[in-house]
């Protein structure tokens, strides 16, 4: 039994933290907040660039192996990084990135695009594709509106190099402006298919979108006859790069709560009401621990989804999606509960805690939403319950 | 980063699984068909698998091997936790003596209790009890009544009562709290005895509780005498002896969260086999969300066993997975009586005792909200609630609440 960070894990996340203290994210995430939607590279203006950084700390090719330019790390690694960039809201496109290099890396045809994509030279962004469940029969993106599930792309009859015309779209594809390759699963007569579609062919539209939370990069993606390439990576892999996903986006919202929790804590032992400090009081006190409580259980399946990929892959949609879930809801308590410990300074636009509300309310409706990972937890166990 | 075992881990599984092989069939049925009926059977039953698991070695695992233990580590315990549980036979019926009260006395006893008490209470010859709530002390167990007074000779008298005290029933010892100082600050005063519950003017009433059975009993002591030898850990030490016992407890509950049988498989499986609930949206969220929060506990077990397997103590945090496991069991409980609607609260159902048991195992161990307060002032580092107690002697305390002392 060993259920702990490694040497190396723990010298990851304290590297990433340092890196990251660099700069000024909380700062200019308020600020983009009142600067129009970025430039190219899909940058606000007002943030800084952080993927200088990220290449130099080598996070862009976490996932890839070794032979071909990565660091041939697993999905705990990964997860200790986009926590650090949950902690400060630092806005590097690793959620879009890394499922994408996951594909990617197991699909031997397009072996040549990792090098690039592992050194950062290049960017990629996962196109969310949702794998079918016991109650929907169907693939599945998120839709522009509403609450129906979006088809996939469609295209027929890939050609002798595998290229396919794409018509469809992806809606709040996180990090595809300034992506130059788009990765994700679409209906090749059909049938659901790796592919990979340069940003730059003709066909492809990649709109910004306006974001409540502007340290988010999000972009609908819109194919016109868009030229494809099929990829050879096996279903199980398209499958897995959804639950990357999810376990990725927890592992964000779990550093986020951290940071909540410890600037509540901090007020709550600092401000005094009545002759005492308000944390002394167990209404706030309690509200507190509710949300260490659901940050320590959200832990404890980050370690699930974590130690699942590799070492249980049936169990992994299980391990991702229960830490999507209750890191999903850990952040909106521990957001809310910011706020409210900190009194009416907590609502205002000069305080952090909107910005990690922000964040909240937007993270819990991407990538399928937090009910639909729910909802996922409840379909595995009546699969196992079946089966047993 | 894995859940398996290491070389060592292993060839001790392997050893205690190929014991119980050899002697499973000496274990008594308590469950299913074929179960012994009986109440006073089942426990002389159970007593004497309890001495033939001493014997083999799969009682008292943590012990120190002089007191008749094996000297092992809480990842042994594990194992051997495991292992009886997928042999499907009965553990040790004195789990809370096992577990808490024998290292209490190994921690603070003299030489002459630890070598009177403890190979008894290993064996399943002697059951213990723990006598430490009262009805005016639970969350604030240093407001012990129960009261021992020395006498002349050196020996005690006792008098006073105790409740939630599990196994009361047919418990040889107990361990007791009682104050033997009135006059100093209520943690001052407290001393540890063992008491012997045969002794004239114990009376043990059981307590009938939600699910209609009596699991817990109260337990009066009238003028109850006690020689001089009865004192644990030292005269006014009883605080600290104590905490010592509820250590333990931590310990305990952190290992064995998991065999409480509030587990996300259990309740997905009652999902599972009604053909509408298992399609309901609504029913879907609220197993999933409760699940979730289940996994969640078994993976905290296993963050708890590395940390022991390094060497570290379970701290206050533990506290939150009790919490997390009531808290999602009541849900479940409640999800599961609307699928399968007022059947799911027959007397046979396999969940109307769960859903009777549960609000109470809420207080159990510690009341949810004062978990809260330790674990927001020990882990998080926040305040103390003002306190009304501090440094005053525990007879003027009593007189403030409007009771004599």
């Amino acid at each position: 039994m060993n259920l702990a960070l490694s040497d190396e894990q723990v010298f990851l996340r304290e590297a990433a933290r340092g890196a990251l203290s660099r700069f000024k994210t909380l700062e200019a995430a308020r600020e983009a907040l009142d600067t129009p939607q970025g430039g190219t590279g899909g940058n606000d203006s007002a943030l800084p660039d952080l993927w200088p950084t990220a290449k130099e700390a080598g996070w862009p090719g976490l996932l890839i192996d070794e032979a071909h330019g990565g660091a041939g790390l697993d999905a705990f690694d990964a997860m200790l990084v986009l926590g650090e960039c949950g902690r400060v809201l630092a806005g590097i496109p690793l959620l879009g990135h890394l499922p994408a290099t996951a594909i990617l890396g197991d699909a031997p045809r397009v072996a040549e695009y990792l090098p690039d994509l592992a050194s950062g030279e290049r960017r990629a962004a996962y196109l969310p594709s949702q794998p079918p469940s016991d109650v929907h029969a169907e693939w599945s993106s998120d839709p522009a509106q509403g609450m129906a599930r979006a088809p996939l792309p469609t295209g027929s009859g890939p050609d002798a190099n595998g290229e396919v015309k794409l018509t469809g779209g992806y809606a709040f594809v996180p990090d595809a402006p300034g992506a130059n390759a788009l990765v994700g699963v679409a209906l090749v007569d059909g049938k659901p298919t790796g592919v990979v579609i340069m940003a730059d062919a003709t066909g492809v539209e990649v709109e910004p979108v306006r974001r409540y939370d502007a340290t988010r990069s999000l972009g609908n993606v819109t194919l016109k006859d868009a030229a494809a390439t099929v990829l050879d990576a096996p279903e199980e892999s398209l499958a897995a790069a959804w639950y990357l996903a999810q376990a990725l986006i927890a592992a964000e919202s779990l550093g986020s709560v951290e940071t909540a929790l410890d600037v509540s804590v901090a007020y709550a032992k600092e401000r005094f009401t009545f002759g005492r400090a308000i944390g002394s009081y167990q209404a706030v006190k309690h509200g507190l621990t509710e949300v260490l409580r659901q940050l320590e259980n959200g832990r404890s399946l980050l370690y699930y989804a974590g130690w699942a990929r590799a070492g249980a892959p049936a169990e992994f949609p299980l391990a991702a999606s229960a830490a999507r879930s209750v890191a999903s809801n850990a952040l909106d308590t521990a957001a809310r509960t910011m706020i409210s410990v900190h009194g009416g300074i907590g609502a205002t636009w000069e305080h952090d805690a909107p910005l990690y509300f922000r964040r909240a309310q937007l993270s819990r409706r991407l990538l399928g939403g937090t009910g639909a990972s729910t909802d996922r937890v409840a379909g595995e166990l009546i699969a196992q319950a079946d089966a047993a | 980063m894995d859940l398996d075992d290491t070389p060592e881990q292993a060839a001790y599984r392997a050893q205690v699984r190929s014991w119980l092989d050899q002697h499973k069939h000496e274990a008594p049925v308590i469950k299913g068909p074929g179960a012994i009926e009986d109440e006073h059977e089942i426990i002389a039953a159970r007593r004497a698998w309890q001495g033939k698991l001493a014997e083999g070695g799969l009682a008292g695992v943590t012990w120190p091997k002089e007191y008749g233990g094996q000297g092992l580590g809480p990842i042994e315990q594990v194992i051997c936790n495991q292992e009886i549980g997928r042999a499907k036979v009965p553990g040790i019926l004195d789990a809370i003596g096992v577990g808490m009260l024998g290292p209490t006395i190994i921690a603070h006893g003299s030489e002459e209790q630890r070598s009177r008490y403890l190979a008894p209470l290993l064996h399943g010859d002697e059951v213990w009890c723990q006598l430490f709530s009262e009805p005016a002390a639970g969350s604030d167990l240093a407001a012990v009544q129960t009261r021992a007074r020395q006498q002349d000779d050196g020996s005690w008298r006792l008098s006073g009562q105790k409740v939630w005290t599990t196994n009361a029933q047919f418990a040889s010892y107990g361990l007791l709290l009682a104050r033997t100082d009135p006059d100093v600050p209520k943690h001052k005063g407290m001393t540890m005895f063992v008491v012997p519950m045969d002794a004239d003017g114990v009376t043990v009433r059981g307590l009938r509780q939600i699910s209609g059975e009596a699991e817990f009993n109260e337990v009066f002591f009238d003028d109850v005498a006690l020689d001089e030898g009865a004192v644990v850990g030292g005269l006014g030490n009883g605080w600290g002896t104590g905490l010592t016992t509820l250590m333990f407890e931590r310990v305990t509950i952190g290992l064995g969260s998991e065999g409480m049988g509030y587990n996300s498989t259990r309740f997905a499986g009652a999902i599972a086999a009604d053909a509408d609930a298992r399609r309901d949206p609504e029913v879907r969220h609220r197993l999933g969300e409760v699940a979730s929060e289940l996994l969640a506990v078994r993976f905290t077990g296993y963050r708890t066993l590395t940390a022991l397997q390094k060497g570290q103590i379970p701290g206050p945090e533990s506290g939150l997975a009790k919490v997390t496991i009531v808290a999602g069991a009541i849900k479940a409980g409640d999800l599961i009586a609307d699928v399968v609607g007022p059947d799911a609260l027959d007397e046979d159902s396999e969940w109307a005792y769960m859903i009777s048991f549960l609000p109470g195992l809420k207080s159990a161990g510690g009341t949810e909200e004062i978990l809260k307060n330790t674990v927001g002032e020990r882990v998080l580092g926040l305040p103390p609630e003002p306190r009304l107690d501090k440094g005053i002697p525990f007879s003027e305390l009593r007189s403030k609440e409007g009771a004599p002392a």
